[in-house]
């Protein structure tokens, strides 16, 4: 087996997930300079949701394609997030608008573990399983191991991105989301609802982390209330390396902070002679969020590239 | 003459700062109004009570005999009144057509799942707005710049940038808030040809404006702010004659 390829590949389908729910953070930081921190619990709730949906339906048709039920579990945990997004919004953070930035900072953490909390008791301490529903087929290229939910997982991400790549650049609602990126005051003086595109940014950003969780709990096959910590943080990290408030790098930190967890998890046995091991994995994104905050805090596009929005 | 824009008694004040105090005027439908004063004499605060950035603490605008004071900027805008600013406020990191087009957003109403499906209705929009984009540049005279970030442009071409974007909201008034600004004689004379025609297209205009020549040609009345209070309003040459206006605006020199 090739490891380099197969950690290609790994790092690439994590690196996507990374990247989409980076895109969350990203948004909101474009336009309110605001850190959502709640925002990797929203993933979490996207997963818990789905599952819970498959679950039932499970019960209730026994044997109904493993695909349809994937779909019935995102068509449910897509506008869950999104309201909840929405929600947390205008009742967190829009009576902070005008507060000193540390206000709505505190209030996000404070959302955070509200929503690990009431995730805790609605569905317990203990981790649920991924049901086996999907396609368990693998396919060898060149030595390496590649699943059909990591084909799902990296084709559907990207769809998905360039999708908001689009509507970012190409829409009525994309520009005013730029405009409004640059000056929330002059958007408004030019006849943007500077709150109702506030509210859309947590709409769309909602709905991908929804989708990445999903995807997160059927690649590791399970979901858990904390999850939404460790990958919000992570994306958070991805987003600081590509250059916070802009689009296109929280693709590309998502991408790479992907790849560099995958490398570094599959060489660091050999680095250090088997001194630390692959369980090592998660510590990479910080080092790199610290690196990144060393040497180059405005990220590797800069915060105010051209695609901010 | 009808009245277009009504201000009445409106007053403003920050912290100890009475910023304007009970200023009334009126702008008639057709004409260019012109709002002079020396520096800090409440002229842009005005503005920014007109647009809905500042709440008043008293009095009322109308515009068309609808009530402006109390809302948002983006429901001022789309009640018919957009505006330029002193210091050139462009988006800065978007392309001179997206500027004007997001000038159309009050006036265009399609979403994103309209984009996403490819929808006629909003296709036909989305050409709508591009087409009228791209005729504002061509009337402000800077249709080669279109798709050139705003901030690249040259300093003349930015102010007119400012007025596109404002047109394309379909204004019935235009404030503006000193369009010579910085200008030089050239493209100052462009500028007074540009806001004549606009005139004579119907457009009525409110401007602020330092270069006293252009506004005594241009404006049809003026009205003068001093320390935040109205001191006088009427036309070029009966303001220009009245002695607190000249105390308190043209200053000694002038006597």
């Amino acid at each position: 087996m090739d490891i380099f390829l197969q950690q290609l590949i790994n790092g690439l389908v994590l690196g996507s997930v990374y990247a989409l729910v980076a895109l969350g953070y990203t948004m909101v930081y474009g336009i309110l300079e605001l850190i959502n921190f709640a925002h990797g619990e929203i993933t979490m709730i996207g997963a818990m949701v789905a599952l819970a949906v498959i679950g039932a339906l499970t019960l209730a048709a026994p044997g109904a394609p493993g695909v349809l039920l994937l779909g019935a579990g995102l068509a449910v945990a897509i506008p869950v997030c999104v309201a909840l997004g929405l929600v947390i919004e205008r009742v967190a953070y829009r009576p902070l608008r005008h507060a000193p930035r540390l206000a709505p900072l505190i209030t996000a953490i404070g959302v955070s573990i509200v929503l690990q909390n009431v995730a805790m008791m609605i569905w317990g301490k203990q981790y649920i399983p991924f049901p086996g529903i999907l396609p368990q087929g693998r396919h060898e290229i060149l030595g390496a191991t590649v699943s059909d939910v990591q084909v799902a997982i990296l084709v559907l991400a990207v769809i998905i991105m360039l999708m908001l790549i689009l509507v970012v650049q190409k829409t009525r609602l994309g520009r005013a989301m730029r405009a409004t990126a640059q000056s929330r005051q002059v958007a408004s003086l030019m006849g943007v609802d500077v709150n109702r595109v506030i509210a859309a940014t947590f709409a769309i950003g909602s709905a991908l982390a929804a989708v990445a969780g999903v995807m997160v709990s059927a690649y590791y096959g399970l979901a858990h209330y904390y999850m939404g910590f460790l990958l919000g943080l992570k994306a958070f990290s991805a987003a600081v390396l590509g250059g916070i408030g802009n689009l296109g790098g929280a693709m590309l930190g998502g991408l790479l902070l992907g790849l560099i967890e995958s490398f570094g998890a599959g060489y660091i046995g050999d680095l250090t002679g088997g001194f630390l091991g692959s369980n090592y994995q998660d510590v990479f994104a910080f080092f790199v969020l610290i690196a990144v905050l060393v040497f180059r805090p405005s990220g590797l596009l800069g915060a105010r590239g051209a695609e901010r929005a | 003459m009808s009245a277009l824009l009504t201000v009445s008694g409106v007053s403003k004040t920050f912290g100890g700062l009475q910023a304007l105090s009970d200023v009334s005027l009126q702008v008639n439908a057709g004409e260019i109004f012109g709002l002079i004063g020396p520096n800090g004499a409440g002229k842009t605060t005005l503005f920014n009570a007109l647009t809905g950035l500042y709440t008043v603490d008293r009095g009322e605008i109308r515009l068309e005999g609808v009530r402006l004071d109390g809302r948002k900027p983006h429901e001022v805008l789309k009640a018919g009144l957009a505006r330029t600013f002193q210091n050139i406020r462009l988006f800065a990191e978007m392309t001179a057509l997206e500027n004007v087009l997001v000038g159309r957003h009050a006036r265009t109403r399609s979403g994103v799942l309209g984009a996403v499906l490819r929808l006629p209705a909003t296709r036909s929009e989305e050409a709508d707005s591009r087409a009228r984009a791209h005729a504002l540049l061509e009337r402000v005279g800077i249709a080669q710049h279109a798709q050139r970030l705003a901030k690249n442009l040259p300093y003349g071409d930015q102010r007119r940038l400012e007025i596109a974007r404002a047109l394309a909201s379909e204004p019935t008034l235009l404030a503006l808030d000193e369009p010579a600004a910085g200008m030089n004689k050239a493209e100052r004379s462009a500028l007074r040809d540009l806001l004549l025609q606009l005139q004579a297209d119907g457009l009525t205009l409110l401007l602020i404006e330092h270069d006293v020549k252009l506004v005594m040609g241009l404006c049809s009345r003026l009205a003068v702010l001093d320390y935040g209070v109205k001191i006088a309003e009427g036309t070029p040459d009966v303001v220009s004659r009245d002695p607190k206006v000249v105390a308190a605006y043209l200053g000694d020199e002038a006597l």
